[in-house]
């Protein structure tokens, strides 16, 4: 609890969940969500980059194999699931991987340590530091995560009219699972919500773990002095959950478009 | 948790990084982690090939040495019966050469003999003349006598 004791609980956490925007109404900008997401992503292409551009089939260099350590566990899982050929899904794929992991680490850099510098910043600045906020893990942002899914979810919509063409899409929309003309209407509300599941679930599966993980690392922070022992565990037990949802989003995403490619 | 323009921000931030990715990331990366697995498997295939090579190599050299053993085995052979059967000519000669000489000298002497004997003979035959003119005391007619002469001197 670095800002002080005159917050309550209720208020020290409502200030950690609350996001640095700009703007009115609809055309409110999260800031924090941005400038931590494009960072994140920024590290990922720079650092992706640098592989790239020496990249040669002779002994690789220690980051070399370690970047292509994660581009072959992509390659293989895209592979493995995804049997049509695509120049878009194997590296959509990866920057859904390391990105969201990226922005899922951010979780692990203790709670306080980034608000409470961006607050003395402000201080400094001459801004009052209790209405300087920062959540600096972008995929606790609902949205960020439904910005993915949608990404996705345009993607899959355009494949399946792109392999299937229009009809065929409407098609698949509407004659099952109960192949009769009286019942079209029946299929289409069907189809229709177990399409619009996809990336709901996708958005809300992320967002979901990586905020309340959050919130469970806020709410420990408010223990004092035991926060030491609880926080360790907690950070360890969240390296997986962290690794595990970017690795769930791939995978999904790459089952979701391998759907939309065949044909029924 | 309201959803906001920061969504239109982060599908662009997200078109942008995937097409970043598609375009300057991914196909250099995994073109070098497919070229090193195929040089990789190259590199297997021509070891796997080196290896029967020496194995062949090995037997062939092993064949040729078997093969080297029995050639010289076979040429000591040879020599040892040449050398008997130069051995064998040599002797041959040598006892024909003995055997010429031995008639050559077993001639001359022979020669050497008759002649002898035809002086001797000769010598005897005028000292009988001569020790017959003596014991008679005188002239012999040697044409009447010759006959007596020459069987005397054949009985020689």
């Amino acid at each position: 609890m670095a800002s002080g004791a005159e917050l309550t609980s209720k208020e020290y956490i409502t200030h950690h969940l609350t996001n640095w925007s700009v703007g009115e109404g609809f055309w409110t900008w999260h800031v924090d969500t941005l400038g931590w997401s494009i960072l994140t992503g920024l590290i990922f292409l720079f650092s992706f980059r640098a592989v790239a551009k020496k990249a040669n089939a002779g002994v690789p260099t220690k980051w070399q194999c370690a970047v292509e350590m994660v581009v072959e566990f992509v390659n293989d899982t895209v592979k493995s699931t995804f049997h049509g050929k695509s120049a878009v899904i194997a590296p959509l794929a990866l920057t859904i991987f390391v990105w969201v992991f990226l922005m899922n680490l951010m979780d692990l850099i203790p709670v306080d340590f980034i608000p409470y510098s961006a607050q003395l910043i402000g201080g400094a600045m001459g801004y009052d530091p209790a209405h300087v906020y920062m959540k600096v893990v972008p995929t606790t942002d609902l949205n960020m995560t439904i910005a993915l899914a949608l990404g996705v979810f345009i993607l899959m919509i355009g494949y399946s009219i792109k392999i299937k063409g229009v009809g065929g899409f409407i098609k698949e929309l509407t004659t099952q699972p109960f192949n009769t003309p009286w019942l079209y209407w029946f299929n289409f509300i069907l189809e229709i919500v177990a399409l619009l599941a996809k990336p709901l679930s996708l958005a809300l599966r992320l967002f979901g773990n990586l905020y309340a993980g959050e919130l469970i690392f806020i709410l420990i922070a408010l223990l004092g002095v035991w926060q030491l022992p609880l926080h360790f565990p907690w950070a360890m037990f969240h390296i997986l959950v962290i690794t595990l949802q970017a690795f769930i989003f791939m995978v999904l995403t790459v089952v979701y478009l391998s759907m939309a490619h065949e044909k029924h | 948790m309201n959803i906001n323009a920061t969504l239109i921000g982060e599908l662009i931030a997200f078109l942008v990084f995937v097409i970043a990715c598609m375009k300057w990331v991914w196909p250099p990366i995994i073109g070098a982690i497919e070229t090193r697995q195929q040089k990789i498997a190259d590199g297997l295939a021509a070891s796997d090939r080196a290896e029967q090579d020496l194995r062949l190599a090995q037997e062939n050299a092993k064949k040729q040495l078997i093969e080297a053993k029995a050639q010289g085995a076979a040429l000591i052979d040879q020599a040892k019966k040449r050398e008997a059967q130069i051995i064998e000519e040599a002797a041959v000669k040598a006892q024909a050469e003995r055997e010429k000489i031995l008639a050559q000298a077993k001639a001359e002497v022979e020669a050497e003999r008759i002649r002898a004997k035809e002086d001797l003979r000769k010598q005897v035959a005028a000292l009988a003349v001569a020790g017959a003119e003596r014991i008679l005391q005188r002239e012999i007619d040697e044409a009447a006598h010759s006959d007596i002469l020459e069987k005397l001197v054949a009985e020689l």
